[in-house]
């Protein structure tokens, strides 16, 4: 019974080298590994073959910007003074706010930014990670893209951030309306943090480590 | 000493180096991640570019950035003024976060290219230009001045019923630098930095 042949791609780890996150030199590993911790000779970045405790560190962060989009969406992200009588807006009134006032370019620009891609960014990661621990070898190559751009935008999503600070510096005490920030804002930010680091601690790579035939997938 | 191979940072193909027409990319067989570019002169546009980049800075530090007339009256502010206005309104956090990717980190991540590579234009080399250079590579995603001009204009067509508002040089200042800095991206080729540290070991 003839062996149905496979075809491994060659890869780093595989190959037994490092592939330097900070460089991308390639380092032979050591053939004694225990814990010690390997630097690269060239720019003294500590060596992985994959991110360090990838999948649990993504899904902490994930859960973590998860709860905190909660609040960052109810609670206001400003609060308009105008006349002794004070209007709190949060992340979707303010997109209704350009909406009404005919600014439709403005208003899906910040809809976009704040709702859509925190939204898209959060269910692409945990779709990803799920897709990783169930070793699934479904379109790793569009899975990759997947999560190329979810890296890619996530920071767009600081745009509400910054509205509100230009807002606040603009609109002050001494006129007739007053701008002040709310708590909501504080949350946002929070959100917009963790995802980015939620995005960089996800390892693309193990999403094609679990395409190898005999599971010989590196350990960190 | 050049590399090569190289490995996908995405996949962990790994790929044989091969030279490249000037301004062209290599991407993953696999994955069709970015694996190198070849840009000519990165060291001198670099360095060029983030010099530049840091006397615009100065320029949108010190002169008014935005102004809002209402009522008669002008109201002027400079680029840190949202900051402090955050941090009086017991938002800290939040005001560190703006003033770190709006102009420290640009600050830092210029300065720390300047530092590696004017020394390596003149052939010489400072302490720590490694972690430098390292310290640079790592912060560009956390450089966010276009996201922030994006939001002075999203802000300003906020405002445009209720009073006008009247840009200032800083802003001009900052605009260019938003433009800099991408080309600081463009141009910036680590791989060659890399190996141009290598030539002195």
């Amino acid at each position: 019974m003839a062996m149905t042949r496979v075809h491994v791609d060659p890869t780093a780890a595989r190959s037994g080298l490092f592939n330097c996150h900070g460089c991308s030199l390639l380092v032979r590993r050591p053939s004694v590994v225990g814990r010690v911790h390997v630097r690269c000779p060239r720019c003294g970045a500590l060596l992985h073959l994959r991110k360090p405790n990838s999948i649990a560190r993504t899904w902490a962060l994930l859960i973590a910007a998860t709860i905190f989009y909660i609040p960052a969406n109810l609670l206001p992200v400003t609060i308009t003074t105008y006349l002794g009588s004070t209007q709190p807006d949060t992340i979707m009134s303010g997109v209704i706010f350009f909406m009404q006032t005919g600014s439709w370019g403005i208003a899906l620009i910040i809809f976009v930014a704040s709702i859509v891609v925190p939204i898209a960014k959060l269910i692409a990661l945990g779709g990803l990670l799920l897709s990783v621990q169930r070793r699934s070898r479904w379109r790793p190559e569009e899975r990759t893209r997947l999560y190329r751009i979810t890296e890619l935008v996530g920071r767009w999503s600081m745009l509400d951030v910054f509205v509100v600070t230009v807002l606040v510096a603009l609109v002050r005490l001494g006129y007739l309306t007053t701008i002040e920030a709310g708590p909501g804002v504080v949350y946002f930010a929070a959100v917009v943090v963790i995802s980015m680091i939620a995005a960089m601690t996800f390892d693309p790579r193990l999403i094609w480590d679990a395409l190898e035939k005999n599971d010989e997938s590196p350990a960190h | 000493m050049t590399q090569t191979l190289i490995a996908c940072h995405e996949c962990d193909l790994l790929h044989r180096v091969q030279p490249l027409p000037k301004k062209s990319k290599a991407r993953c067989r696999r994955c069709g991640a970015l694996l190198y570019v070849h840009f000519p002169k990165t060291i001198d546009r670099s360095l060029a570019l983030a010099i530049t980049g840091l006397v615009l800075l100065v320029i949108a530090n010190i002169y008014p950035f935005l102004s809002l007339e209402s009522q008669g009256t002008v109201l002027e502010t400079t680029l840190i003024t949202g900051t402090i206005i955050l941090s009086q309104q017991s938002m800290a956090g939040v005001a560190i976060l703006v003033l770190l990717t709006s102009m420290l980190i640009p600050c830092i991540l210029l300065g720390a290219l300047v530092y590696v590579l004017w020394p390596m234009k003149l052939g010489h080399r400072l302490p720590a230009n490694r972690r430098a250079f390292r310290l640079a590579l790592t912060l560009r995603p956390w450089s966010m001045t276009e996201i922030f001009l994006l939001g002075i204009l999203v802000s300003v067509v906020k405002l445009s019923k209720m009073a006008t508002i009247i840009p200032g040089t800083a802003l001009f200042s900052f605009l260019a630098l938003v433009f800099v800095l991408a080309a600081v991206n463009t141009f910036l080729v680590p791989i060659t930095i890399w190996e141009k540290m290598d030539e002195w070991r």
